[in-house]
């Protein structure tokens, strides 16, 4: 599932955690305070992983499942980092009706990780998005800085595989 | 000040509250009962489930009733045809997303989305939802649920977060994907939940239920090898009747006892017997951490949930915890060493069942420094109030037409202290009727202390005895638990004895007791009604102090030696060990 724990390890640094210390002590006690601490929290850390949620939970005296019913509420927040090939699979519906479902499918095969997730060696990340105004090139698929366009699902397997060549 | 009144009517019917009711309630006093799904008094009123909309003249949309305070002059109308199409539509659409299993389902007839089909006369689902699969949690000891019955109410949720400030679980993600669980979806039995269940009884359906131990319980009777020995906990005797109809209330010791002998229990002791064990041996460490200088203030350690909540929130507050087992633990070890050596029986062969008003002693017969010098747990089974109702109900006896029956004496006398164990202030008075009696002779001791009673949820007192003034605290509901702890962490409040019950207003409210609608349990004092009886059964017992019972008398004389001696220590106490919250 997506939203369950992250299969990387935690690496927060302590620079990092400090930074979060502060942010919660300038809005404990305040109504309210869960969004603007985990809108901070993901900009220092990248995404809320567990180990920042309970910092959250802690530092202002909510329930850990409180925090996380916030965090797995937003589509803005995330519970994985990004990986080192950041994957976007075009939902729109230009890409949708020529067949994305189908490419997304075999990303998700292929990698064994859901939209949201991540393999935990920390290579591969993948969302699922809405257009990215490539139209004519659907179904369209990007990795990082690189576009594939005219995708059928049995091409997402040699793409990969070129990825993870590179290591 | 004077409240001020507001005047309206609701279906015509002129209607005077005071200032700040809202129209749900202000209906009920004009004898008008709105339908209601997610709406508990006082814990969970958000206006979500939509089933108590309404029409008020002047406003645009129509209103949830459950959360929209009334106003001067104003009409309301609670069954137009706009009303009803409305709240049918929505819980037909509630039940498209339901599996509705009801025949099988544990709820059945307790179910208020059932009933509430039944009130709006839904008699068929226009919408087809997905074909729903179970979706069963069991990690814990204590609970199952089943995702695929739960409409989202969130009910669970505020119990668990306001009254009880635990809030293990909440709602997870979002749209359809939406279901109630806890953080990243771990497990129940992976967080830090006390198991008291009281989830369980705010649920309004088959989705949250005890995790039943009513198989092995039967198995063990059938076995010819194993003898069955059987205690109920103080409270159940006046909650049990509720399942079958009878009035909140009703005292049916008698036939609750009958009931036991018929289901073919070898042995029916009361758990009673154990609390009065529990007043002498808290009494004593009580006595002893007073007169020594030990760790004060003693706080009380009958109630698992309570107990597991300090391990996990409070581990620096273990040492103020009495080190005594809880009554049913007491009960236990007591059948498996002077009962098996009195009967001759091997301890290996006894199966204890014990029948109680909460689902966390399911997990506390399972831990392991309860375990005894001679390897055995001293309970083997708990079963809640309502899976002793089914036992009874499956074994096809009519519960109102049985004779009254008598418990096995051996370990079946009791008195009136251990009696009101069950509500909250029990124990404390039970150990203070004791205490003062060790203190001032039993002839000049009080006997009765009121200010320690009551549903109230934090309760003080202060009395003087001979040489030393005692300051006790009485407190329920976990959230109550907090306040308490935290005052007494910062010196602001100070005690030397404080009772502590995980559930709110004590045993009599736990969460293996019997079911009630949220209206019910809305607009009804039950803990009270329920309390009233233990306090009821006490006035007339012929003794009313834990040490004046004979049993134990007999049992100090001949086995145990002394209350808080070596023997009494090894059976009747253990050690609480601090446990981690978060299991990263």
């Amino acid at each position: 599932m997506p939203n369950c724990k992250t299969a990387v390890p935690y690496q927060g640094t302590p620079e990092q955690e400090e930074r979060l210390r502060q942010v919660i002590e300038a809005h404990k006690g305040q109504p309210g305070a869960t969004m603007p601490v985990l809108q901070a929290a993901q900009e220092i850390f990248g995404y809320l992983p567990e180990e920042v949620q309970i910092m959250v939970a802690e530092g202002l005296d909510i329930p850990l499942s409180e925090v996380y019913g916030v965090a797995s509420f937003y589509s803005f927040f995330s519970l994985n980092p990004k990986g080192k090939y950041q994957i976007s699979v075009c939902l729109g519906t230009a890409c949708y009706v020529k067949g994305a479902a189908g490419v997304l499918d075999a990303v998700e095969k292929k990698l064994n990780i859901a939209p949201g997730g991540i393999t935990p060696d920390g290579a591969f990340s993948l969302d699922a998005c809405r257009c990215i105004g490539a139209c004519g090139l659907a179904p369209v698929m990007t990795i990082n800085d690189d576009v594939y366009g005219r995708l059928t699902p049995d091409q997402v397997g040699p793409i990969l595989d070129k990825y993870l060549a590179q290591g | 000040m004077e409240q001020k009144m507001i005047n309206l009517t609701i279906d015509n019917i002129p209607v005077t509250v005071p200032e700040g009711t809202t129209v749900l309630e202000a209906a009920r006093s004009a004898g008008i009962k709105i339908p209601s799904l997610c709406y508990l008094k006082g814990i969970n009123e958000i206006g979500a489930c939509r089933m108590c909309v309404v029409e008020v003249k002047g406003a645009r949309s129509l209103m949830a009733s459950c959360v929209y305070p009334v106003s001067e002059g104003m009409v309301v109308y609670t069954n137009t045809p706009r009303v009803r199409h409305s709240r049918q539509l929505t819980l037909e659409l509630i039940l498209s997303n339901h599996r509705m299993d009801c025949l099988t389902c544990s709820r059945n007839e307790h179910c208020e989305l059932r009933q509430l089909a039944a009130d709006l006369g839904i008699d068929a689902v226009r919408y087809a939802g997905d074909d729903l699969k179970p979706q069963i949690e069991a990690s814990a000891l204590h609970l199952v649920r089943d995702n695929s019955k739960c409409v989202l109410c969130r009910r669970c949720v505020a119990v668990c977060r306001k009254r009880q400030e635990v809030g293990v679980i909440g709602p997870n993600d979002r749209g359809f994907r939406t279901h109630i669980g806890s953080a990243f979806d771990r497990d129940l039995a992976e967080v830090d939940c006390v198991s008291c269940g009281q989830c369980i009884v705010a649920c309004p359906t088959g989705a949250l239920q005890e995790q039943s131990s009513i198989p092995e319980v039967l198995e063990a009777l059938a076995d010819p090898d194993k003898h069955v020995v059987v205690g109920p906990a103080p409270s159940v005797r006046v909650t049990l009747g509720e399942c079958f109809g009878m009035p909140v209330g009703t005292n049916v010791e008698g036939k609750m006892v009958t009931a036991l002998k018929r289901l073919g229990f070898d042995k029916v002791f009361d758990v009673d017997t154990g609390a009065d064990f529990t007043i002498m041996e808290e009494g004593t460490e009580f006595l002893q951490r007073l007169q020594n200088g030990g760790t004060l203030p003693m706080i009380t350690s009958c109630s698992p949930g309570w107990v597991r909540f300090c391990e996990q929130h409070y581990p620096d507050m273990i040492p103020n915890l009495s080190t005594c087992k809880s009554p049913q633990q007491m009960f236990g070890a007591l059948v498996k060493s002077y009962y098996a050596e009195k009967a001759g029986i091997d301890p290996k062969d006894i199966y204890v069942v014990s029948i109680m008003p909460c689902t966390a002693k399911k997990y506390e017969v399972k831990r392991e420094e309860q375990r005894m010098a001679n390897g055995c747990m001293p309970v083997d089974a708990a079963l809640t109030t309502r899976e002793l109702a089914r036992l009874i109900t499956q074994a096809g006896m009519m519960f109102e037409h049985l004779p009254e029956g008598e418990f096995d004496p051996m370990l079946g006398v009791s008195t009136g202290a251990s009696v009101i164990f069950g509500a909250t202030g029990g124990v404390m008075e039970a150990a203070l009727r004791t205490v003062a009696a060790k203190l001032c002779g039993d002839e000049d001791a009080p006997l009765e202390f009121h200010e320690v009673r009551g549903i109230e949820g934090i309760k003080e007192a202060t009395y003087e005895l001979p040489g030393r003034t005692v300051r006790v605290c009485v407190t329920s509901g976990l959230a109550n638990a907090k306040i308490v702890l935290d005052g007494v962490k910062s010196g602001e409040m100070q005690y030397d004895f404080i009772e502590f019950m995980a559930c709110p207003g004590g045993c009599v409210n736990g969460g293996g007791q019997p079911l009630h609608s949220a209206i019910t349990r809305s607009f009804n004092d039950l803990r009270g009604m329920r309390a009233a009886a233990l306090y009821k059964q006490d006035e007339g017992m012929s003794h009313r102090r834990s040490h004046e019972n004979p049993v134990l008398k007999e049992i100090y004389a001949t086995y145990l030696g002394e209350p808080g001696g070596h023997l009494a220590h090894e059976l009747l106490h253990c050690t609480y060990v601090p446990q981690k919250r978060y299991r990263t």
